[in-house]
């Protein structure tokens, strides 16, 4: 047998026609077992060349290579299309309606108070604070006596407490995170930066602006040099933190039996003075009974509600919904940020 | 303290165009909160006139007695008006309100017909010109006290701004006009005249005439005046000047005597008592109660007396709640003419224990216990015998006294310190003024050595920075400037603070809501609960805010269970809340908190005795999953939730703080005795975790199979900083092993099992089936053991005996065979 030119120029022609002509891979498939399988024109082709003298064998190999060379490459091209085709297809096939509801990941939240907490924490530590804790049910050594509030000074009554029976165990909730302090003070030297958040009782109806169990918290600072400037600087630094970089604050003087000079400070929020908690000196009372040298060392204490920061915050107008764990309320807050 | 602008005018030039924001400014700027101010007579006009009663004719059949009243206005002829009121007679002054005039809350006053008759006015009552509460009649002025026709606007100085300034507990001296008044002139910066100063103490000197002084607790006061009148008109009228002014104050007008002791109180600052001298058996006599039992004051109330109360007695029985009441039977009625004043400079906190030990809290005792200026127990009395003898025709008898006023020491002080202290240039001489404006004394040695007398009105000022706060007060704290000092570097979060973060943002991040429950509880609830033994011992509460709620929690799940409740009562299907906080348990043995004073540094052994006092509060955190985490949708069911997820959800929050966990099952209250686990670490219990008990369940009316969890928080142990060890690189060999047991053997006694016959290259062992169907009270299950070796790659035969091993080690402690 010889190799005919036409014959493989007429199988070199039909290949391409075919494979030009497959509509789809199915159809390429068939295609390709008929022109490129083994018993296809060009394949016998090829086989025929072994018979070939040396001379021709180089002659005709290279006529049938480049002919193979073409139908394989338009093989191939054509393969590239219509694979492209079908996975355009499928890909419009597969299409979902993306605005079904997308998730039952299941929600819950941190509490604001917490939330506040981490943050007020946060931006103290930031500063050289450390964060103080303490027992809730306290001593009332602890929570009045230390604190220069003895037994019968009308400012006892100021805060209603709830003492626990019998009287005589002399233990209250405490109606201010102060014990912490007086705790920090008996334990520690100065240096103290610390600031001390928790959970307050007094003897309050609950309505829209009060509850009986609040939280709140207070910081105190004893240092060398310590002065009521460097209580209104951290003050200020403390209300932009939580209420925006251009917060005014003022301090009004008052009175606690902890603090002299005493005051009020307020801040200034959406057009208007909002009273915000009680600071001032810590009264050298205070100071020597925690064992702390007065003439080495001076200090400020400051205390707020975060019930209170929440509220005007927030917009929060019912203190109800604070405290009544309604799980719409926290999951508004996500678990994280304001 | 309610203090009429008129009367502070009397010792403070106030200017007269003074806004009310200026005005309360200056309070607020000294440290006086201002609660109110009042401008009475702003909605008021006229003609409001004196009137005289010329006839009165009663209108019956109606339902309440009508008068058709005739008044004589000055006009000539008389005018007609229909009252309601019958507290007058012919001949009464009263004051009317005629066509044209406006009173309060929009009344417009015109003639009208009413009662078949055409009344042209209307007679005053003092609620109606909203000038006191008064309404039990009509206004009726003291006989002869104007003409009629006159403006009863001018004469009863309606027009007047009343402010309510707040006295805080440091400030006794404040509760008066002669306090706010100096308060008020120092913040204006204008003159102020003290009223005590007017007063002339001279014409009544210390004699043997009248009701004698004896005080027998010489501890109960520092000065004590009592002075003596006789010829005294009971009947006299009190003037309206004063009993407008008391009235301005919040106070009652009750008699022209004890009008006067009030009137004085509120000028000065100092509470006096009149008694009737004829009702005195022969002297007063100040005493603790002892062994007198009762006493009846003024209020009718028959009182039992502590033996520490203090009281003003006779011979025979007690005549005062010392400070605080006086007593029904020496009381001052109509008929007196003898009367017996008493001017105490009593002790303090005697006065607050009385008070509040009868839950009396008077106007008296409110300032006694504050601290009154010690000076005007003599001032006062005397300018309120002047009163009695200028308004009531009083005879001066006498004058008996105890003691002797005791004032604050005098205060060694730096004048530089103020600047010190607040942080801000005060120059000397700004100190100086601001300290005499106060009311110091002062006496200067150099320029940092002053001695500073303070007033005798200020008990309070002891120490340097007392005087510092007046100085403050005085420059304005505005002047403060703000600087931001920062503690030393190392700052940061606890490890338990850092884990109860992580925990609460753990459970967060996994659908649970954060809630803050109260812990008050009630006790029938908590034992429907099941809770007996140590967690049913609470702490009571004295004094709860209701009777329903009067112990503090032992445990979260109470407060949680509530809430879940009533989170479902407002159509949450799918409640997962979580809360972290303490409990508190009645179990340990305190040490009673002895007396201890505050005049020195506890020692470390009065610190520890402080601190065992208090019981320990172990920090929880609880959960309870009503329903599911999550919520079906469009797209299938969500997972349940079980005591399986429970149980794993307490797993790790112990397991991520690097505790290893052993399970073992409990019967803990509320929880299914069946489906409850108690996670240990070291052998004690750290949680509690499974099915709510389905009793609990029903009884709230929450979904079946509700679950809980409750981790002991404090009980764990954190680790300061985590140590790693290198990640061993080298691969894996994975074995399975299925195991035949028991059913009564529980799947963590099998897994330790495994793990203690595995040894030490076993990595992790995972359960990844469970069978129970076999029969015979058999259950099979199947385990995925990997392991590895640090330094090589475990060869088939070697991690073969390994699976052999932790099946001996599982047949011999649980008779478990292999499954085949």
């Amino acid at each position: 047998m010889s190799l005919n030119i036409a014959d493989l120029s007429s199988a070199t022609k039909s290949a391409l026609a075919a494979i030009a002509s497959a509509k789809d891979l199915n159809q390429l498939k068939v295609v390709k077992t008929e022109h490129l399988g083994d018993k296809s024109d060009l394949s016998k082709a090829s086989q025929s060349l072994g018979k070939l003298a040396a001379e021709e064998k180089a002659e005709f190999g290279k006529i049938v290579g480049a002919a193979k060379s073409e139908v394989v490459a338009a093989f191939d091209s054509r393969l590239r299309v219509l694979e492209t085709e079908r996975d355009e297809r499928v890909l419009v096939e597969e299409r979902v309606d993306i605005t079904l509801p997308s998730s039952k990941q299941p929600k819950g939240g941190l509490h604001p108070l917490t939330i506040l907490t981490n943050e007020i924490s946060d931006l103290f530590i930031g500063l050289g604070y450390r964060v103080a804790e303490g027992p809730e049910l306290e001593a009332e050594w602890l929570n009045f006596d230390a604190l220069n509030i003895p037994a019968d000074h009308p400012a006892r009554t100021m805060q209603d407490t709830f003492f626990i029976e019998p009287l005589d165990s002399k233990l209250v909730l405490r109606t201010h995170t102060s014990p912490v302090q007086i705790r920090t003070m008996l334990e520690n030297k100065p240096p103290i930066y610390v600031i001390c958040p928790g959970r307050t009782y007094r003897a309050d109806e609950l309505d829209a602006t009060h509850t009986p169990v609040f939280s709140q918290v207070e910081g105190l600072v004893i240092d060398r040099g310590i002065t009521m400037a460097d209580l209104k600087g951290t003050l200020d630094y403390f209300a932009q933190s939580i209420f925006g970089p251009d917060v005014k604050t003022r301090l009004r003087p008052s009175f606690f039996p902890f603090t002299e000079p005493s005051a009020e400070v307020d801040f200034f929020f959406n057009g208007r003075w909002i009273e915000w908690g009680g600071c001032g000196m810590v009264n050298p009372k205070v100071l020597e009974v925690c064992g702390i040298d007065t003439k080495e060392f001076s200090g400020f204490a400051f205390g707020m509600g975060l019930e209170r920061t929440l509220m005007v915050r927030h917009g929060i107008t019912d203190m109800h919904d604070i405290v009544e764990g309604d799980i719409r309320f926290t999951r508004s807050f996500g678990t994280g940020g304001r | 303290m309610k203090i009429p602008l008129s009367w502070v005018r009397e010792f403070v030039d106030v200017p007269k165009n003074i806004s009310l924001d200026e005005l309360e400014n200056a309070f607020v700027n000294v440290g006086f909160e201002v609660e109110g101010i009042e401008v009475q007579g702003s909605d008021l006009t006229g003609p409001l006139v004196v009137a005289k009663v010329a006839t009165i004719e009663e209108l019956s059949g109606n339902k309440k007695p009508i008068r058709y009243v005739g008044l004589d206005c000055g006009e000539g002829a008389t005018r007609f008006v229909i009252c309601g009121a019958t507290n007058f007679a012919v001949g009464d002054l009263v004051v009317a309100a005629l066509p044209g005039a406006v009173l309060p809350g929009d009344f417009a006053i015109s003639a009208r017909e009413t009662y078949g008759k055409t009344s042209n006015g209307m007679i005053c009552s003092a609620r109606e010109l909203a000038i006191s509460d008064e309404h039990a009649g009509i206004i009726v002025l003291p006989q002869d006290c104007a003409k009629v026709g006159t403006d009863a606007i001018t004469l009863l100085e309606i027009n007047d701004v009343i402010v309510d300034a707040a006295v805080n507990p440091d400030r006794g001296y404040a509760l008066s006009i002669r306090g706010l008044a100096r308060e008020l002139a120092a913040s204006l910066g204008i003159k102020y005249q003290d009223p005590a100063s007017k007063v002339d103490v001279s014409k009544f000197a210390i004699n043997e005439d009248g009701v004698q002084i004896i005080v027998e607790d010489k501890t109960a006061l520092s000065v004590v005046f009592i002075r003596t009148i006789s010829n005294f008109n009971p009947l006299a009228p009190t003037p309206l000047w004063m009993s407008r002014r008391i009235e301005k104050c919040g106070m009652r007008s009750i008699s022209l005597a004890v009008d006067i002791t009030n009137y004085v109180m509120l000028e000065l600052g100092q509470p006096l008592h009149a008694f009737d001298s004829e009702k005195i058996d022969s002297t007063l006599v100040i005493r603790r109660a002892g062994a007198t039992k009762t006493i009846k004051t003024l209020d009718n109330q028959e009182r039992k007396l502590d033996s520490d109360d203090l009281v003003v007695a006779d011979k025979s029985s007690a005549l005062a709640l010392a400070g605080v009441m006086g007593g029904a039977t020496s009381e001052v009625t109509t008929s007196t003419s003898n009367i017996a004043l008493e001017a105490a400079r009593f002790d303090p906190v005697s006065i607050a224990k009385g008070s509040r030990r009868h839950k009396l809290s008077s106007e008296a005792s409110r300032r006694l216990e504050r601290g009154v200026d010690p000076s005007l127990a003599q001032i006062s009395s005397a300018r309120a015998i002047s009163l009695m003898i200028e308004l009531g025709g009083a005879k001066y008898i006498g004058t008996s006294s105890f003691g002797e006023p005791k004032y604050a020491p005098i205060v060694e002080f730096d004048p530089n310190f103020v600047s010190e202290y607040l942080g801000t240039k005060v120059s000397l001489e700004e100190v100086e003024e601001k300290l005499k404006i106060v009311g110091c004394d002062i006496s200067k040695k150099s320029d940092t050595s002053w001695k500073i007398d303070p007033p005798s009105w200020r008990s309070d000022l002891l120490l340097g920075p007392d005087l510092v706060e007046e100085v403050a007060r005085m420059i304005g704290y505005a002047r403060i400037p703000s600087t931001l000092p920062t503690g030393k570097s190392g700052a940061s979060l606890t490890p338990m603070q850092y884990r109860k973060r992580a925990v609460a943002n753990y459970l967060a991040g996994n659908g649970f809501s954060e809630v803050y429950n109260y812990p008050f509880v009630n006790p029938d609830y908590v034992a429907k609960l099941g809770f007996v033994g140590d967690r049913a011992k609470s702490f009571k509460l004295a004094n709860p805010m209701s009777e329903e709620f009067p112990d503090l929690r032992t445990h979260l799940l109470p407060g949680l269970l509530l809430t879940a409740v009533r989170n479902q009562g407002r159509g949450a299907k799918d409640i997962a809340i979580f809360e972290i906080g303490s409990v508190f348990r009645n179990t340990e043995k305190l040490l009673s908190q002895e007396v201890i004073g505050t005049d020195r540094t506890p020692d470390a052994k009065t610190k520890e005795k402080i601190y065992k006092s208090v019981p320990n509060q172990p920090l929880h955190i609880g959960a309870v999953v009503a329903g599911k985490l999550g919520s079906d949708g469009w797209n299938g069911k969500s997972a349940e939730f079980t005591w399986v997820e429970a149980i794993g959800f307490a797993r790790s929050i112990i397991e991520t703080t690097g505790n290893f966990v052993t399970t073992v099952s409990s019967d803990f209250a509320p929880w299914h005795p069946g489906r409850c686990a108690e996670l240990q670490v070291d052998g004690k219990p750290v949680a509690h975790a499974g099915e709510l008990h389905p009793r609990v369940i029903a009884e709230l009316g929450l979904p079946e199979r509700s679950c809980a969890f409750v981790v002991v928080l404090s009980a764990l142990n954190f680790p300061e900083t985590k140590k790693l060890q290198t990640l061993i690189t080298m691969p894996a060999a994975v074995q399975d092993i299925a195991l035949v047991v028991d059913e009564s053997i529980s799947a963590a006694s099998l897994e330790l099992a495994l793990r203690s016959g595995a040894g030490e290259l076993l990595e992790s062992i995972t359960l990844f089936d469970r069978y129970d169907k076999l029969g015979d009270g058999k259950v099979s299950l199947a385990y995925t053991m990997v392991f590895r070796a640090p330094d090589r790659t475990l060869t088939a035969d070697e991690v073969s005996k390994y699976r052999e091993s932790a099946a001996a080690s599982a047949m011999k402690a649980c008779g478990a065979t292999v499954r085949v």
